[in-house]
Formats: C-alpha cells, structure tokens, sequence
C-alpha cells in the first residue's frame, strides 16, 4: 500500500520509520486496520467482537520488534480501540506504538487505545509509544489511553510514553499488577502548550514478593495549559515502589501532583517524590553567560529536561 | 581591556539604601589579577556587575573601549565576557557534554569536550554523558563550570571563588589548572579568591572592602600586607 505525504510524516514522527518494515506490524489509518504483518514468533489477529488486535507473542522470542502505529487524518473522528499483548514466557521484545492526528478540520478528533499487555514468566518487553498532534485546522486532538499491565513472576518491563505537542486534551490511565520479583519501570514525558489539558494516572499493585516499580513523569506545562499527575503505589508484599512528578511550570500554567503510597506489608518499602517550579533564574543567566539569548535558554533547559 | 568608571550599584531603590558597590573605578589589562578581601565586602557584586547580572546605578563600565554599561548578559557574553559562578547551576537533563558544547558555541568532537574536561582533572570518560543533576559532588561541578568557561575562551573570564566548596585537597590539584591558565592565556583572568596561592600567582592584587578598593597593586606590593597584619589576618585565614 501506498502512504501520502502527510500520512509518512506521521508515521517518521511517532515511530522513526520512513516505510513500512519487514517484520511485526499493524497499521490502523482513520479508525480502519489498514495494514497487517506477522510473522513467525509474532502473530497479529484482528478482534472479531469489537474494534483491535491480538499480538501473540511466542515463548522465547528474543530481539524482535512490533510496531503498531496509529495514524488519523480524518477531523470529526472519534477512534476507539482494544489491542491486547501477550509476551509469552522468557519472550525478549520491544513495542513501539504511536498515534499521531493530522487534524486539518474544524471538528474534534479522538483516539482512544485501550492497550492490555500480560507479560508470561520471565518475559521482558521494552514499549515505546508517542503521541503527537499537529494540523492548521481549529478541531480538538485528543487522545486517551489506556493501559493495563499484568507481570508474572520474574518479568520486567520499561515503558517510556511521550506526548511533546499537540494534543489538546489527554486522559492517560496505566494501572499494573506485578507478581514476584517482576520489575517496571515507567518514563512519562509530557509537553502541554496554549490551552491544553493532560491528567495522567498510575495505579501500581505491587504484589508479589520481591517486585518493585520506578515511575517517573517529567513534565512542561508552558502558556495556559492545565496538568495533574496521579500516582498510587500499592505496596502489599516485600517490595521497593518509587513515584516521582516532576514538573516545569511556565506562563499561566497549571500543575496539580498527587502522588500517593500505601503500604500493606512491613517490608514494603515506598517513596514518592514531587516537585513543581519555574525554571531558576540562575539557569538562565548561567546560559546566558554563554552567550545563549533567555528564549535559547529556556528552550535548552526544557529539551534538556524533556530528553 | 576592563574600565570601570565611578563604578556604584545599590540593592533597592530606597535613597537611603546601603551602597554595595560605592564610586569604584579600575582599569584592568593585567593577565591575572586577584580580587579578594572581607566577605560582604562587595568582590561577587562586583563580578555581577561585570558580567551585566547587575546594571550600576551609577557609572559606566567599557570593554575594550566600547561601553557596555547597559548591555544584556546575553550581549557581555558574546563580545567575551565569561563568568565562572560561586555556586554552579545544576540541569537536569543537561549532559556535561551538552554545556561544553553551548559554552564553546560550536559543535565539538567527542575528543574536544574530553580535552576540556581532561584538563580541570576530570577523568573525561565518566563525565562527558553525566547529567549536571545532583549527583554530582560540589567539586566536580565546579571543574565542570572551569572547564565551560575554558572552552569559551574569552578575552574577559571571571571566576567568583573557584575554592568555594571545594575541599583544600582537591582544590591543591585546581590551582594547577589556574598556574596552567596563567601562562597560556592571551586576555584577562580576573579571579575572586582568599587562596595565598591563587594570590600568589596574580600580577596584580585589587582588595575590596565595604564595596570600595581598599588596596590596588602587584602581588609583591600587596600580598606581604595581606598575610603580616594581624588584623587582616582575623578576617582572611579562617579562608586560608
């Protein structure tokens, strides 16, 4: 199949791809499967009760890579989908999931992607997933993902999400359950600009014995934008749990951080950090004195923070 | 060459707020010269003033003849002007690599920013992917903060108390990075310090007490004064 330029754009912006791979891939264009790979470990089937995918993972399948990005350029369209992974046992892969929206219209686009990953004994799985909006028109982008995170013993996981412009309004919801000794790890990048509106929550089970998770958000809010970051680690078994938000705050911007741990269990060992402020003075004026003028600068110390 | 004429700066704008840096007029074209004196004496006011953090309320300040009494940092710096802060700025996200190259203003190799940071005694290696975050000790921040005003390579280059934070120790390795700078350097070393051998390698001692020059002239003139008085001795070796 053949992509348009617009459409190409997209798919180098959300997955560093300039064509389409060989190997694992599935391509859903304007609220339609577009396009499917498999391959010999990695099995994509369509969902036949309702809109999605199965990404069958085999046990043992080391070093390959899925992508399944989403692209929309229609405006008025409201997207929702269901992808379930399943990382079969001592499995070794990375995911990377996009969606970008073209929206050249003036009337609201969505995605909604509901991602359920089950990670089998040992699995371990590297995911990427970014989202990224742009188009002259005046229609909302906004994207509200979903994902559901189920470990068994022994696996681990790193997830690292970024959203760095152009989606108007984002509900992002990541809840997990990690069984003994399973390890995640997640890095949220977040950009808001203008008006636009991002909460984010995470809701991790520690349950099993000897597991443990890093959560981490970084994020900007520049202009008129409102954030709120929600964490909740529950530590109920021997277990290490650390959240962090982090947060820069610019303009008109608004941030709100509730990072929140329980523990249930004696060994349990939680903690949440949470910080908010402006860029310091001293920062700018040590770039500079550099020779950078204050917009380079800042710009610097948000790309760097960003990175 | 550094001029500053009748030099004054207030904080606030109350008549009667106190002068912190009250009619100080110098000319500076020497390779090395020390400012040091009591603290709150005025000397990181005085480099402040400078490097354009702070506008003088009176007087002017000229570069090379040109005045740049009302220029931004922004502008200080890229007519070469370079300041070395008391107490580096950490970035999260910012690699030591990535402030070499910004302060050099141009993309450096690999090798480049290694030769900076190999030079102010960093094992370069380790540094260059660091992150200038809180892991790194107050010490190697302030190598990493010689090294970027080393790789600007500025006619004019400020360092407000390079011992500061560092521990006598490590500073003993310093200060041969400054003798290093001293002999290689074409334009100006202007150097806040209590240091007896950071003042022993300056050509030219300038002391500055209650924001005026107190004592100004070659080490040779100045240095047996600062060290034999006892009542100079009060306030500087608790430095020493």
């Amino acid at each position: 199949m053949a992509l348009d330029n617009i459409q190409k754009n997209m798919l180098s912006e959300i997955a560093g791809l300039e064509a389409i791979p060989e190997g694992a891939f599935s391509l859903r264009l304007d609220g339609q499967s577009a396009l499917r790979q498999s391959t010999e470990n990695i099995e994509i089937v369509p969902k036949t009760d309702k809109p999605g995918i199965d990404i069958y993972i085999k046990a043992g399948t080391k070093g390959e890579r899925v992508d399944i990005p989403v692209i929309m350029t229609k405006t008025g369209l409201t997207d929702l989908v269901y992808n379930d992974f399943h990382i079969g046992e001592d499995a070794d892969v990375l995911i990377v999931a996009g969606c970008g929206i073209h929206n050249a219209g003036h009337d609201k686009s969505e995605h909604d992607g509901i991602h359920a990953f089950h990670l089998g004994r040992g699995a371990r799985l590297k995911y990427y997933e970014k989202h990224v909006g742009e188009g002259e028109g005046t229609g909302e982008r906004v994207m509200n993902p979903t994902t559901v995170i189920e470990m068994e013993a022994d696996s681990y996981m790193e997830m690292e999400t970024a959203q760095i412009k152009g989606i108007d309004s984002t509900k992002r919801l990541t809840k997990a359950t990690l069984g003994d000794n399973a390890t995640l790890i997640i890095h949220e990048k977040i950009m808001t600009h203008g008006k636009q509106f991002a909460v984010t929550e995470f809701e991790i089970d520690l349950n099993g014995e000897g597991c443990g998770t890093h959560a981490v958000s970084r994020s900007v809010a520049k202009d008129d934008p409102h954030q709120e970051f929600i964490s909740s680690i529950n530590g109920n078994n021997r277990c290490s749990g650390h959240t962090e938000c982090d947060a820069i705050i610019m303009d008109h911007g608004s941030v709100v951080a509730v990072p929140k741990v329980i523990a249930n269990h004696t060994d349990a060992s939680l903690i949440h950090e949470a910080a908010i402020g402006k860029i310091a003075g001293e920062q700018l004026i040590k770039l500079m004195t550099l020779g950078l003028t204050e917009q380079e600068a800042e710009e610097q110390i948000v790309n760097g923070f960003l990175r | 060459m550094l001029e500053l004429r009748n030099v004054s700066f207030r904080a606030g704008d109350e008549p009667d707020a106190k002068e912190i840096i009250n009619h100080v007029s110098l000319t500076i074209d020497q390779r090395f010269v020390a400012l040091t004196g009591p603290n709150g004496g005025g000397k990181s006011t005085l480099a402040k003033l400078i490097a354009g953090i702070y506008i003088p309320t009176e007087g002017q300040i000229l570069l090379d003849g040109i005045d740049i009494t009302n220029a931004s940092v922004t502008e200080r710096a890229r007519m070469g002007v370079s300041f070395a802060f008391q107490q580096p700025v950490r970035f999260k996200g910012l690699t030591v690599s990535d402030l070499i190259t910004l302060a050099s203003g141009r993309k450096l190799s690999v090798a480049e920013v290694c030769s900076y940071l190999s030079e102010v005694g960093l094992c370069a290696r380790e540094y260059v992917n660091r992150e200038i975050n809180a892991s790194l000790s107050g010490g190697e921040l302030k190598r990493i903060e010689i090294a970027m005003v080393m790789a600007r390579g500025t006619k004019l280059t400020l360092f407000d108390e390079p011992e500061a934070g560092i521990d006598l120790w490590s500073f003993g390795n310093l200060i041969t990075v400054f003798e290093k700078m001293h002999e290689k350097i074409n334009g100006t070393i202007m150097i806040i310090s209590h240091q007896e051998r950071i003042l022993n390698i300056a050509d030219r001692i300038i002391v500055i007490a209650d924001g005026q020059v107190r004592q100004d002239g070659t080490r040779d003139e100045i240095l047996p004064s600062l060290l034999g008085t006892p009542a100079t001795c009060s306030v500087l070796t608790g430095k020493l």
